[in-house]
């Protein structure tokens, strides 16, 4: 037995594999497949799983309901794919506005002074060091109607005698936008730094040198050299804002109920795994697709995964 | 109204703050004339401020004191952007994001050429530097030869006036590099560019140049042509760095317009008819300088005169040539013969401690001041 692994290059590749694969199957694909499994069942009346190989689910999500004014059997009801639909819109738009934000920040560190530029980065990671949802919950103190802005907002107006009325901002759309661009904002700021900082200072100079002023050289040298850092910025942003319902349970309440809040529903009050396990199908599949066409087009980033 | 020169430094000086604190030149009172056409080297060891002088006439720095003029205009503050000069990059700087047919044609999109104008000069430039065909490659895929190649079509290809080249062969082995020499002289002799180039390989220098500056610790030690540099150098310090000197120290007897009479002590003997390139003074204190090609060994029992006696230290041979120590009176001669002919028997050599004459040819040496 030794001595064939010591020979047969095959048998010690399988056996390298092992672990990882092991790893794999326990953690990803048994997982992956139970929830499969559940998905195709219907909830039984105490919120158990009858087990059978139904759309049912699936269907729901897409409009279709039995839950009709009388006479209907079925109609149409856009509830779920409003709320998947909203995710994805949501999910875009963080990441639009992340990537605007960060950009420039990025830049202005790598562009720093040596000795200043960790100090940066530190003031980038500090946030990291608390915990995400009180990270949340100081927004909550921001935007509540009683909260810091609007007490501001309330002083200031009475310094000028004006009549105030606070603002609504807690439980919009807009504090749920605010709160998932702060939060994944250093996961952007950090692979396009990287990828900024690896550019040579030569080749700013060679591009002076052929002629370019300092904004064409940005958009011709600059700009390319760190879209890596960008697409690998958009994936870690990305992926878990189409998944994360915590921001937008504290700063959206009911107002703005994305598909991470809908699979928590589903499993935790509204007791219908069945129904959970399809929306978290549905929403690894979008997110998959999403990000198939956007590598496919950007690459992986790979240039920074492996630096 | 066009210069007589290219470029045109006068009095230059670079000061930096090292990050030690200290106030450095890296380029102290430089005056520099470079003739359109020509192919300038700046030659000198490292730290020397080669670069430093070179980036002040791309434009990347400026100067501290002086002024940089090209095509007779005063550079002042006129940034890289807008200066008919390119330059090639000691590491090249190639845009690693573009295949070498768009590094080439970057500088002319920055130019507002039309399509196909780029199109028909990049094809030609790559085809002076032999690159015809590999337009689609991206510089990673090239090896370092042909990286460099890109590099200098890239700056070529905007026919600038003045080309800058900051040690472009320095990463080539050695074989490449003199096939390279040879390629990029060809290249301004057709073009007619000036060219300053910049490197710290005397034999580089000395192979390609028109004239070459002799640069160190950022002062201008030497400027003139090769065979003016290296028959006639203006001090000790230019004398030492280009090739190899005996130095004899010695003192002044007589002078006449264009040589010296010079008592030797160590050799007890006067030697009359030495060439000097500066104006010296009776009783002055001197060196004599003479390369070790220039001496020959004579037989010990020759009686002429400029022959002296010596000892044999040892003797190296190379292949080409052998070296040979001598003592002459307690001062070591390195002497260089050319073995013009084959010899197989290991007594035909020299030997230690035989005795021979050392033939000091006097046109054949130089005065200089005895400081460096
Ligand atoms: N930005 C800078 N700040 C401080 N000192 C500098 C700076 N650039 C160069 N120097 C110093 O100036 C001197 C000349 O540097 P330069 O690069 O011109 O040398 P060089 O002749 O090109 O040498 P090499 O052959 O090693 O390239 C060096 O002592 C260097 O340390
Ligand atoms: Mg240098």
């Amino acid at each position: 037995m030794l001595q064939r692994l010591r020979e047969n290059k095959a048998w010690q590749g399988t056996l390298l594999a092992l672990p990882t694969t092991l790893w794999l199957f326990v953690l990803l694909v048994i997982p992956l497949f139970l929830t499969l499994v559940v998905s195709f069942g219907r909830r039984s009346p105490d919120g158990g799983v009858i087990y059978g190989f139904s759309f049912h689910n699936y269907l729901r999500l897409i409009g279709y309901s039995t839950n009709c004014p009388a006479g209907q059997s079925a109609c149409f009801d856009p509830l779920y794919a409003q709320i998947l639909w909203r995710s994805l819109t949501l999910a875009f738009w963080t990441t639009v506005i992340v990537i605007l934000l960060a950009y420039p920040l990025a830049y202005f560190i790598a562009r720093s002074h040596p000795r200043r530029r960790n100090t940066f980065l530190m003031l980038v990671l500090v946030p990291l060091w608390t915990n995400f949802v009180i990270r949340v919950y100081a927004w909550m103190m921001l935007l509540r109607e009683q909260g810091v802005i609007n007490g501001v907002l309330g002083w200031i107006a009475a310094q000028f005698g004006l009549p105030f009325q606070p603002l609504q901002m807690l439980y919009t759309p807009g504090a749920v936008l605010v709160g998932m661009v702060y939060e994944f904002l250093p996961f952007m700021i950090l692979p396009i730094f990287t990828s900024l900082e690896k550019i040579e200072l030569p080749l700013y100079e060679a591009a002076a040198d052929l002629g370019a002023n300092p904004f064409r050289t940005f958009l011709r040298v600059t700009l390319p050299l760190s879209m890596p850092g960008v697409v690998a910025g958009t994936i870690l942003v990305f992926i878990p804002v189409m998944g994360t319902f915590i921001v937008s349970d504290l700063l959206g309440g009911k107002q703005v109920i994305l598909v991470g809040n809908l699979i928590q529903n589903q499993f935790l009050s509204a007791r219908d795994p069945t129904f959970g396990s399809a929306a978290s199908l549905i929403l690894m599949i979008m997110t998959l697709i999403v990000t198939y066409f956007y590598t496919r087009k950007f690459g992986f980033g790979e240039e920074i995964i492996t630096a | 109204m066009q210069s007589e020169f290219a470029v045109e430094l006068r009095d230059v000086v670079k000061q930096f703050v090292t990050p030690e604190g200290n106030l450095l030149n890296a380029v102290d009172h430089v005056t520099m004339q470079i003739k359109n056409g020509e192919f300038f080297s700046m030659l000198g060891s490292s730290g020397c401020g080669k670069t430093t002088s070179l980036r002040m006439i791309a434009g990347f720095e400026w100067p501290t004191e002086g002024e940089v003029y090209i095509e007779g205009k005063p550079m002042g503050h006129t940034p890289p952007f807008q200066r008919k000069v390119n330059t090639v990059f000691q590491n090249y700087a190639l845009f690693q994001h573009m295949t070498v047919y768009q590094n080439v044609a970057f500088g002319l999109e920055m130019e507002g050429a039309d399509k196909n104008e780029i199109e028909k000069r990049v094809k030609r430039a790559l085809e002076m530097v032999q690159l015809t065909g590999m337009e689609r490659r991206k510089p990673r895929q090239l090896s370092g030869g042909q990286q460099q190649r890109v590099a200098v079509a890239r700056a070529l290809v905007k026919l600038p006036d003045v080309l800058l080249l900051d040690e472009p062969l320095g990463a080539l082995d050695l074989k490449l590099r003199k096939e390279m020499q040879l390629e990029l002289k060809a290249l301004q002799q057709e073009l007619g560019i000036t060219f300053i180039y910049v490197t710290h390989d005397q034999e580089e220098a000395l192979t390609m140049s028109d004239r070459i500056a002799v640069m160190s610790k950022g002062k201008v030690m030497q400027m003139g042509t090769p065979v003016e540099i290296y028959e006639r150098p203006a001090n000790r310090f230019v004398a030492d760095f280009i090739g190899e000197s005996n130095f004899l120290e010695g003192k002044i007897k007589s002078v006449s317009a264009d040589e010296a009479s010079v008592f030797v002590p160590a050799l007890n003997a006067e030697l009359s008819g030495v060439p000097m390139s500066k104006d010296f003074v009776n009783g002055e204190e001197v060196v004599i300088s003479i390369r070790p090609e220039k001496i020959r060994i004579v037989d010990a029992d020759a009686e002429k005169d400029g022959v002296f006696r010596a000892k044999v230290i040892n003797s190296i041979y190379i292949g080409s040539d052998t070296h040979v120590f001598l003592d002459c009176n307690g001062v070591r001669l390195k002497v260089m013969e050319q073995n013009h002919i084959s010899r197989l028997d290991p007594h035909s050599f020299y030997h230690k401690d035989q005795a021979v004459g050392v033939y000091l040819i006097p046109e054949n040496t130089l005065v200089l001041k005895k400081e460096a």
